[in-house]
C-alpha cells in the first residue's frame, strides 16, 4: 500500500452474515481514509475496503469463543462483523473508528484531502459541468413571466437558498421581501420547473408564518403572480407536503399553511408524506429486517410492512405523480412546501421533475436535477447524512428515499432511463463518502464559505468517466418516452434488495442481466469496428454480403463471462445441520466491486485527461438528444 | 349428448366487452361447444376474443334493469365483463356457459374435438419416450434396468408401464415392496446424477402403520441405490408430526433401526387444500386495488404463497446438495409421492441437470416427473382461484412448481433456453387446454382415454420453430454448472407475469423485453457479418498468393 497505516491488527475474522463458511481470516488495517481488511485465509488475495465517513455505528459485542466482536454497520448498508482476536486490539480499533467516523470540523472531511493528481483547470472545469442557468434557459427562461434575479445575491432575502433565484416578473423586490418575512426561513416561492407544452410551473417554498390567522400582501401578490405567470390556468395548487395533522400543530408555534380565503384562486391540498423522524425510525426497522438471519417469509413481510418503508416511499411517489399530473393535465401551475421546503418538497419536485420532462433522465439531466433541487435549494446534506459529528435527530435518509423512487420507476419503465442502477448507487454512495464537494455542508452559502470549489472535486466528472459501465443498455433516448405515469398501485413497489442488501451478495441474482447486456453493448463497438475495417480491406467487393450463418466466434462468447457466486445456501435451517460438515471446496468469492472502486480511486490516481472529451460527449448527446442505439 | 342442447341463446348482439386496461368494445357474442367467441366485427378483427369454457372457473351474473351483466372468472387469472342487452338472452347465455364449462365428462372435453390447423411435423405423444430415456441411463451407467412389472397398470395404477428400478431387484421383491408401499407407489429412479453416480429416487410412504411393519424388500431395494459404505438420505416431504400421524392411517416412515444407512430428514410442503386457499388469498390480493401499501403487504403475507415457495424450493436445494456435495443418494417421499414430492424431484433436477433447463430437457421433466409419474392433474387443476365450489382435491401443485422454476430463472436469466413466456404457456395449458397432454389423473387414465390417437399434443404444436421462436431466452449460454438458488425472503418475489398480468398494463415491460432481444439480435448477425468479411479477406489473400506463385 501506498498509504501509511495508522493502525495493523492481525488475526482478524470476517464473518459472513449469511452463510455458515469458515469465517475468512486476515488483517485488518486503519488508513487516514479507510478501514481495509486483507483475507490471509483465502487463496486469491482478498480484500475489504470500508471508507470510514461510510461508517454509521461501530458497535462491540459480547466476547465469544472465536475473540472479541467488532460490529459496523455502514451509511451505504453495508454490515461487516469482525472478530478480533485480542481485547486490547479490538478496544484500539473501536476508538480509532469512533474518532475517525465522526469528525469535527468540515475541514477534516475526505473531499479536502482527497488527491486524484488533477489539474486546477480541470478542477474548475470539472464544477462548471453542471450551470443551472443552462436549465433555465431550456426551461425558456428567462421569458415574460419568469425572471432570474440576484436579489439573493448577499443571502439577505434568504440564506440557505443559492445567489441566484427564478421568481416571477410581477413580484418585484418588495414582494419578495416581504413574502420572505412571511416564509418560514425566509424561503419565499421560487421556480423549481417550467413545463414549456403550456407553461405550468413548478414552485417550492417554505411554509408560510401564518399562525391562527396572520396574512401577509405581499406573500399573496406573490402567489398571485405565480398563478398569472400560467394564463391558461383560472387557478393554481398549493400543495402541503405534510399531514395534515402536522401543519395544524404547527400553526400553534405561529407556522402553518395557506388559507384558501386568503390568497385568490389557490386549491389547497395536503400530500400526508411524514417527517424525517419517521423516516429514520422506518429506515431503522426496515434494516432491521434486512439483517435478520434467516428470517421465514412472514418473518420479512411483516417486518417489510410493519416498517412503513415502502408506505413511505409510495407516499412520496404518489406525490410526484399528483405534482406532474397538475401540470400537465389539468395545466395547473403548483406551489409546493413542508415545514422548511428542504426535504420532502425536495423529493417530491424532484420527482415531478423527472416524471415531466425526459432530460432529466439522462446522466447530465439527472447531475441537474440534484444540483438543482438538492444541493442548491439547500437540502442539509451534512446534517441528513451525518457528515459531522452532530445531533443524531437531524439525520434522515431523505435522499435515499428520492433515489428509491426513481429506482422504482425503473422498474416500471425500463427503457426510459440513460442511467442504471448502478449510477444511483454511486451517487448515494458518495453522498455520504465526503469525497467529492458536492454535497459537504448544508447549503450554497456554507459551501462558499468552506471554498468547496477551490479545495474539492466535483462528483460528476468522475462519474461520467465511467459512464461505459453506469449506463442502461435498454435506454431507448431522449426523444423515445416523454411523460411517465407510473402505476402507484400497491403491487408496483419492490423491496429493493440491490440497496439495502447490497453487500450480501448470496441473495442476488447470480447471473447479472446488465452485466450481460453491457458486454453486448462494448462488443457491438468492436465488432462495429472490426467490420468497417475489413470492409475497408474489402475496396472491390460490392453487392451484398454472403449472407450464410457463421458460428460465432470466440470474441463474441467470452465477453460475458462475469464470475458467478455459486455455492448452496444452508438449506436445512437451523440447527446448523450434519451435512455442512465439510466446507465446499468450489467457493468462489469476490470482493464486492464498490470496494474495488475505493481501492481504486486510492492507489491509483488517474489523471482526468479525458475530463474535457467526456465533457464534450455529453453536450452533443445533450443537443441532439438522439436515441443511443438503433 | 348435443352441446346444442346447452346451448340456449347461441348468439348475442350489442354486446359490451370490458377488460382491463382496454376500452369497452361493442360487438357479437357467439357460444359453440367448447368456446365463447366475441367478435367486434371490425375489420381487421383485432378485437376478437375466443375463449375456451374449460378456462372458465367461476361466471356471476347481476342485472340493471333488462341490462345483464356476466362477469367471467377464468382459470388463467384473467377477468373479463359481458353486457349483454335482454334479461333472458343474459341468463340464457350465462347458464349455458356455466353448463359448458362443468362438463363432467373427459371424452366431451375440447381436446377430443379439436383439429390442428397446423402442420405436425413430430408427434409428440412419441416424443418422450421411456425407452429413450433410459438409454442416455444405460450409456453411462449399467445398475438399473427398466422394468415392465406395470405393463396393465397390474401393480400400480398411478405408474407408467415402465419404471425403472435397481438391476439387482427382480419384479418379484418389486411386488412385495409395492405392497409396502401407499398406492403401490415402490421406489423408482427419478435422477442419475453423472457427475458422482449419486440418484434420487422417489416413491409413497411406507406402510408401516403403529406396530412398525417392515419389509425386507423395500430396504434392500433402497439400499441397492448406495455405495458400499455410504449413507443415504430420506427427505420426508412431511414435519415429523405429520409422518408420525400417519401412522395411525397405516402409513408412516422409514425407521432408523431398519434402515441404518439412511438418514431422515423432514420438510414441511404443505398440501392440497391449504395450497388451495393460499393460491384463492393470493389472487383476491392481488386483484384489490382498493388496498394500500401496508393492507397490501399483509395480504400478500398472509397468503402464505411465498413461504410455500421458499419451503418447495428449500427442500428441492437440500435434496440437490445432498446428492452433489454430500455424494450421497436420495430418497423422496411424502404421503402419496404425487405432489410435493414430485416438485422436490422436478426441481432439484433443473438445480443439478444442465439439460433441464433446455426447452427439450424441461418438457421432457415435465413428461417424466409429472405426467408419468403420475401427478393427477385433472384432480388439481379441476379449478382454480376463482372458484366456489369447495372440492377437496384441487390444489395448485404444477403452479407452485413452474413459480419455483421462474424463481430459479430470475436468478439464474442466463441459464435457461427458455423464458418466462413458456412456464406461463404450461401453466394455462394444464388448467385449460385443446390438447390431450394435461388430461386423466395418470398414464393408466389416459390410455384408457386413447388420448394419444385421439387428441394431440401439447408438445407436438410447442416444438416447431414458429411456436419455439416465442419461448426462446436470448440470453441463454449453456452453463453446465450445478445453478444454486437463494432461498432468502430477499430474493423470492412474486411472481408478476402471472399474478399482475391482468391487472397492470405491461407495454413498458415488453417494450424492454424487445430491446434486449434486438441489442442481441443485431450482435450475432454482426458476427456473422464480421467473419463473413474476414473469410472473404482470407480467400482473396490466398488467390492472390495462388497467382503470384503462378
Amino acid at each position: 500500500f501506498h498509504t501509511l497505516f495508522m493502525l495493523q491488527v492481525e488475526n482478524v475474522k470476517l464473518l459472513d452474515r449469511y452463510t455458515n463458511r469458515k469465517a475468512a481470516n486476515g488483517t485488518l488495517y486503519l488508513t487516514a481514509t479507510h478501514l481495509i481488511y486483507v483475507d490471509a485465509s483465502a487463496e486469491v488475495r482478498k480484500e475489504t475496503w470500508i471508507l470510514h465517513h461510510h461508517i454509521a455505528t461501530v458497535e462491540k459485542l459480547p466476547l465469544t469463543t472465536a475473540g472479541y466482536p467488532l460490529l459496523i454497520h455502514c451509511k451505504n448498508f453495508h454490515v461487516a462483523h469482525f472478530v478480533i482476536g485480542q481485547e486490547r486490539d479490538c478496544h484500539e480499533v473501536y476508538t480509532s473508528l469512533l474518532k475517525l467516523s465522526q469528525p469535527v470540523k468540515p475541514e477534516e472531511l475526505y473531499a479536502f484531502s482527497y488527491n486524484p493528481k488533477m489539474s486546477k483547470e480541470n478542477r474548475e472545469i470539472g464544477w462548471k459541468l453542471i450551470d443551472l442557468k443552462v436549465d433555465y434557459q431550456r426551461m425558456g427562461i428567462p421569458n415574460n413571466y419568469w425572471e432570474i434575479t440576484d436579489v439573493n445575491k448577499d443571502y439577505e432575502v434568504c440564506n440557505t437558498y443559492p445567489p441566484e433565484i427564478v421568481v416571477p416578473r410581477a413580484a418585484n423586490k418588495a414582494v419578495v421581501v416581504g413574502s420572505s418575512r412571511f416564509r418560514s426561513r425566509g424561503r419565499i416561492p421560487v421556480l423549481s420547473y417550467l413545463y414549456k407544452g403550456n407553461n405550468a410551473a413548478i414552485c417550492r417554498c417554505s411554509q408560510p408564518l401564518s399562525g391562527f390567522s396572520a396574512r401577509c400582501l405581499e406573500d399573496e401578490q406573490m402567489l398571485q403572480a405565480i398563478r398569472e405567470a400560467n394564463p391558461g390556468s383560472p387557478f393554481m395548487y398549493v400543495v402541503d407536503t405534510r399531514p395534515k395533522l402536522n401543519a395544524m400543530a404547527n400553526r400553534a408555534a405561529g407556522k402553518g399553511y395557506e388559507n384558501e380565503d386568503n390568497y385568490d384562486n389557490i386549491r389547497f391540498k395536503f400530500i400526508g408524506i411524514e417527517n424525517i423522524h419517521v423516516m429514520r425510525n422506518s429506515l431503522q426497522k426496515l434494516l432491521e429486517v434486512c439483517e435478520m438471519k434467516s428470517p421465514s417469509m412472514s418473518d420479512f413481510l411483516t417486518g417489510l410492512e410493519n416498517s412503513g418503508w415502502l408506505r413511505h416511499i409510495k407516499a412520496v411517489m404518489d406525490a410526484g405523480v399528483f405534482l406532474a399530473k397538475a401540470v400537465k393535465d389539468e395545466k395547473a401551475s403548483v406551489l409546493v412546501h413542508c415545514s422548511d421546503g428542504w426535504d420532502r418538497t425536495a423529493q417530491v419536485c424532484s420527482l415531478a421533475s423527472l416524471l415531466l420532462d425526459p432530460f432529466y433522465r439522462t446522466f447530465k439531466g439527472f447531475m441537474v436535477l440534484i444540483e438543482k433541487e438538492w444541493i442548491a435549494m439547500g437540502h442539509k446534506f451534512s446534517h441528513r447524512c451525518g457528515h459531522l459529528d452532530g445531533d443524531p435527530k437531524e439525520v434522515s435518509p431523505v435522499f435515499t428515499q428520492f433515489v428509491e423512487c426513481v429506482w422504482q420507476l425503473m422498474q416500471q419503465f425500463p427503457c426510459t432511463f440513460e442511467f442504471n442502477e448502478r449510477f444511483l448507487l454511486e451517487i448515494h454512495d458518495h453522498v455520504y463518502s465526503c469525497q467529492f464537494g458536492n454535497f459537504l455542508g448544508t447549503c450554497h452559502k456554507e459551501r462558499e464559505d468552506l471554498k468547496i470549489c477551490e479545495k474539492t472535486h466535483s462528483l460528476w466528472p468522475f462519474l461520467l468517466q465511467k459512464k461505459q459501465e453506469l449506463r442502461n443498455p435498454l435506454y431507448r433516448g431522449f426523444t423515445a418516452y416523454k411523460e411517465l405515469q407510473p402505476n402507484t398501485l400497491p403491487f408496483s413497489f419492490q423491496f429493493w434488495c440491490g440497496m439495502y442488501n447490497r453487500f450480501d451478495k448470496g441473495m442476488h441474482p447470480k447471473q447479472c442481466v446488465l452485466d450481460h447486456l453491457l458486454s453486448c453493448m462494448s462488443q457491438k463497438m468492436k465488432l462495429e469496428d472490426s467490420a468497417s475495417e475489413l470492409e475497408n480491406k474489402l475496396p472491390f467487393l460490392d453487392g451484398p454480403l454472403p449472407s450464410e450463418a457463421c458460428s460465432l466466434s470466440k470474441v463474441g462468447r467470452a465477453a460475458s463471462k462475469t464470475p458467478m457466486l455459486n455455492t448452496p445456501q444452508d438449506y436445512e435451517g437451523e440447527p446448523p445441520p450434519v451435512l455442512s460438515n465439510g466446507t465446499s471446496a468450489g467457493d468462489i468469492d469476490v470482493t464486492s466491486d464498490v470496494d474495488q472502486k475505493y481501492k481504486e480511486n486510492l492507489s491509483h490516481h488517474r489523471d482526468l485527461h479525458d475530463l474535457n472529451d467526456a465533457i464534450d460527449v455529453l453536450d452533443s448527446e445533450a443537443k441532439d438528444g438522439k436515441p443511443q442505439h438503433h | 349428448m348435443e352441446f346444442a342442447e346447452l346451448i340456449k341463446t347461441p348468439r348475442a348482439d350489442n354486446v359490451v366487452l370490458h377488460r382491463p386496461f382496454y376500452l369497452a368494445v361493442e360487438g357479437t357474442l357467439c357460444l359453440t361447444g367448447h368456446h365463447l367467441i366475441f367478435s367486434s366485427r371490425r375489420q381487421d378483427n383485432a378485437e376478437e376474443l375466443w375463449l375456451l369454457h374449460s378456462n372458465i372457473d367461476s361466471i356471476e351474473k347481476r342485472f340493471v334493469g333488462s341490462l345483464g351483466t356476466i362477469v367471467i372468472k377464468c382459470k388463467d387469472l384473467r377477468i373479463i365483463q359481458l353486457d349483454i342487452p335482454g334479461m333472458e338472452e343474459c341468463l340464457n347465455i350465462a347458464s349455458s356457459i356455466e353448463a359448458l364449462s362443468t362438463l363432467d365428462s373427459v371424452t366431451l372435453m375440447y381436446p377430443f374435438f379439436y383439429r390442428p390447423m397446423f402442420e405436425i411435423v413430430e408427434d409428440g405423444w412419441r416424443s418422450f419416450l421411456p425407452d429413450q430415456e433410459f438409454e442416455l441411463l444405460s450409456s453411462v451407467t449399467d445398475e438399473w434396468r427398466l422394468s415392465c412389472i406395470n405393463k396393465e397398470f397390474s401393480v400400480c395404477p398411478s405408474y407408467p408401464p415402465v419404471v425403472v428400478v435397481p438391476k439387482s431387484i427382480d419384479d418379484e421383491a418389486l411386488r412385495k415392496v409395492a405392497m409396502f408401499r401407499y398406492g403401490s407407489r415402490f421406489p423408482v429412479l427419478s435422477y442419475y446424477h453423472k457427475k458422482n453416480g449419486m440418484v434420487m429416487m422417489r416413491s409413497s410412504q411406507p406402510l408401516t402403520g403403529t406396530n412398525g411393519r417392515r419389509c425386507k424388500e423395500d430396504e434392500k431395494l433402497i439400499n441397492a441405490t448406495l455405495r458400499p459404505g455410504k449413507r443415504g438420505y430420506i427427505i420426508d416431504t412431511r414435519s415429523l408430526n405429520v409422518a408420525q400421524q400417519a401412522r395411525a392411517k397405516g402409513g408412516g416412515f422409514e425407521q432408523e433401526a431398519h434402515y441404518p444407512q439412511w438418514r431422515r430428514i423432514h420438510k414441511c410442503i404443505e398440501r392440497f387444500n391449504i395450497l388451495q386457499e393460499s393460491l384463492i388469498k393470493l389472487v383476491e390480493a392481488c386483484n384489490d386495488q382498493s388496498h394500500n401499501m401496508d393492507r397490501w403487504l399483509s395480504k400478500l403475507e398472509a397468503s402464505n404463497w411465498l413461504t410455500h415457495i421458499k419451503e418447495i424450493l428449500t427442500a428441492a436445494c437440500l435434496a440437490a446438495q445432498c446428492i452433489d456435495r454430500e455424494g450421497a443418494s436420495v430418497l423422496v417421499h411424502g404421503t402419496e409421492g404425487t405432489d410435493s414430492t414430485l416438485q422436490v424431484t422436478s426441481l432439484a433436477q433443473i438445480i443439478l441437470d444442465p439439460r433441464c433447463r433446455t426447452i427439450r430437457g424441461f418438457e421432457s421433466l415435465v413428461v417424466r416427473e409429472w405426467l408419468q409419474a403420475g401427478h393427477p392433474f385433472q384432480q388439481r387443476c379441476a379449478q382454480s382461484a376463482y372458484s366456489n365450489s369447495k372440492q377437496k382435491w384441487e390444489a395448485p401443485v404444477f403452479l407452485l412448481f413452474l413459480d419455483c422454476v421462474w424463481q430459479i430463472l430470475r436468478q439464474f436469466p442466463c441459464s435457461f433456453e427458455f423464458n418466462e413466456q413458456f412456464l406461463i404457456m404450461l401453466f394455462e395449458h394444464a388448467y385449460a387446454s385443446q390438447f390431450g397432454t394435461f388430461l386423466g389423473n395418470n398414464e393408466n387414465e389416459r390410455s384408457k382415454l386413447k388420448l394419444p390417437q385421439k387428441t394431440m399434443s401439447l408438445w407436438s404444436w410447442v416444438n416447431r420453430s414458429e411456436e419455439l421462436s416465442k419461448f426462446q431466452n436470448p440470453l441463454f449460454e449453456a452453463n453446465s454448472l450445478v445453478i444454486w438458488p437463494s432461498v432468502a425472503p430477499q430474493s423470492l418475489q412474486l411472481w408478476e407475469g402471472v399474478f399482475l398480468r391482468w391487472n397492470r398494463p405491461s407495454k413498458f415491460l415488453d417494450e424492454a423485453h424487445e430491446e434486449m432481444i434486438n441489442i442481441i439480435k443485431y450482435n450475432k448477425e454482426l458476427q456473422a457479418k464480421v467473419n463473413a468479411l474476414r473469410r472473404q479477406l482470407a480467400e482473396m489473400e490466398t488467390d492472390d498468393r495462388m497467382q503470384e506463385n503462378l
